[in-house]
């Protein structure tokens, strides 16, 4: 704050509190008596006429108060413009201690965790309870609090895994996200009305659930050209690119003829927004280690 | 000074109760129109695109700042759950600000890429399908109803007399880039930006 800024609002908040304090005592002078008596003020207006008595004592002396404890205020915290106040006290200043507090009483049993091998971290108890609110707080949004997960939220208590199910793996998801993109039709643009038809059927004969036998026979082919880049030839899918294997029964976008035909027609894209920018380095690991420890 | 003076001349009254009420007024705001701290740009603050802005219309129509406030306070409770608090550089595009007064549903002022795009719509669609215990409405109309893009290029004129840096050239685009474009597509839009310039671990 400029100097002139720093003492227009000095002038003002000083004056506001002398004024105050000089408006007390100038209207007190007038009185010519310190009891209570039954003299008026000598005006009357519709018969309703002013006791001209002083200022109840106690009333008197909390407004003499409330200007000492302004000042005191003033004094001791920044309210003058450019001073800082005895104390020193800021808001920012404040949530440093306040972080500062909290660091010192948590940090070292962070630091701890933050050290544990994952598939260790998920054996211990209190870790997880840790873990548990931390996913109740940033993840059960999207996975659900049971971390079951919806349609287009991945179940992570099934112990199948898009990007895979490593510490490691686990650990990557956390810290960096994931995109997931399934273009529409694979990587055959062309694909005609009956060919999706076709590998429709192909893609639910994996689980034995074929509408058209003929035209699951006939879907092969199509998904050796449309599907296999990602799925592969087996359609077990492929963790590197988070492509699911479709031959487990596990659908993250529904699992019958239309939900499926619904994919292969327009994709599906898909994000896990990553966490490394939000969360600390311990606070993911123990995160990492609640998610492992519910399929292991 | 006699009360009877200033109770019987009623300009004098009105004078004197102006300069005590405006006190505050003058010691607590009038300096900060001043202030180069809550009037220049955090680094790296852009003005919305007309997308997010018309999406920032979009939050203000339908009343989201009613239940969700703007601004973190620096309260560590806050930070660890919504971010870095906020600071008077990030908001000095923003007329008028959406801080909000009452949290029924969670601050949103760091809400941008906290959640999917995909998510973010459909919550937006039905809030229970994705969080059971929720109380917030129902929004399905924003993915029947298109953008209004012919007011855009005013809106962005307006904020530009007012000191918002936009081009000339943005306000060209700005009708182009939003013609066609859904009410759900602006609002997940401006949602997914929100308060992503200042960003630390928590």
């Amino acid at each position: 704050m400029s100097t002139f800024w720093s003492i227009w609002v000095t002038v003002i908040v000083l004056g506001t509190v002398f004024g105050c304090a000089w408006l007390l005592f100038a209207t007190r002078k007038s009185q010519t008596t310190e009891v209570e008596t039954d003299r008026t003020m000598g005006h009357s207006f519709d018969g309703i006429e002013e006791y001209d008595n002083p200022l109840p004592k106690w009333w008197f002396y909390l407004f003499v108060a409330t200007c000492i404890f302004a000042l005191g205020y003033l004094a001791l915290y920044p309210g003058l413009g450019n001073y800082k106040g005895l104390l020193g006290w800021t808001s920012a200043n404040q949530w440093e201690k306040e972080v500062a507090a909290a660091d010192e009483q948590y940090g070292p049993i962070y630091a701890q965790y933050g050290q544990t091998p994952v598939p260790e971290l998920a054996k211990d108890e209190d870790a997880l309870k840790i873990g548990q609110r931390l996913f109740a707080n940033n993840c059960s949004v999207c996975h659900g609090s049971a971390a079951r997960g919806q349609v287009g939220f991945p179940n992570l208590t099934d112990g199948d895994w898009l990007w895979g199910g490593t510490p490691e793996a686990i650990l990557q998801t956390l810290h960096n996200g994931r995109m997931g993109n399934m273009p529409a039709k694979g990587v055959m643009p062309n694909m005609t009305n009956e060919q999706v038809d076709q590998v429709v059927n192909y893609v639910l004969s994996f689980s034995g659930r074929e509408i058209d036998a003929a035209a699951a026979t006939a879907g092969q082919a199509v998904f050796a050209q449309a599907c296999v880049a990602c799925h592969g030839p087996e359609g077990k899918g492929m963790t590197a690119l988070g492509a699911p294997n479709l031959t487990d029964n596990v659908w993250l976008y529904g699992s019958n003829y239309e939900w499926i035909r619904e994919t292969v027609l327009h994709g599906r894209q898909n994000e896990m927004p990553a966490q490394g920018g939000r969360l600390s380095d311990d606070q993911i690991q123990i995160l990492a280690a609640y998610v492992y420890s519910l399929s292991n | 000074m006699k009360h009877e003076i200033v109770e019987k001349n009623i300009g004098l009254m009105i004078v004197l109760i102006i300069l005590t009420i405006s006190g505050g007024f003058l010691a607590e705001v009038v300096p900060l129109f001043f202030l180069k701290q809550v009037n220049e740009p955090i680094e790296g603050l852009e003005p919305l695109s007309a997308l997010e802005l018309e999406g920032r219309d979009i939050y203000i129509r339908e009343g989201c700042h009613v239940c969700h406030t703007q601004q973190i306070r620096p309260f560590r409770a806050e930070t660890e759950r919504y971010g870095h608090y906020s600071v008077a550089g990030e908001f000095v595009y923003e007329r008028p600000f959406l801080w909000g007064s009452k949290r029924t549903g969670p601050d949103l002022a760091r809400v941008g890429g906290r959640y999917s795009d995909a998510w973010q719509r459909q919550h937006l669609y039905n809030p229970r399908s994705v969080v059971p215990e929720s109380n917030m409405p129902a929004f399905p109309w924003l993915f029947e109803d298109v953008v209004n893009h012919k007011a855009t290029a005013a809106k962005m004129t307006g904020l530009q007399t007012l000191g918002v840096p936009y081009t000339d050239e943005q306000i060209a685009a700005a009708a182009g880039e939003v013609e066609g474009k859904f009410e759900i597509e602006a609002l997940v839009a401006y949602l997914q930006q929100l308060g992503t310039v200042i960003s630390d671990k928590r």
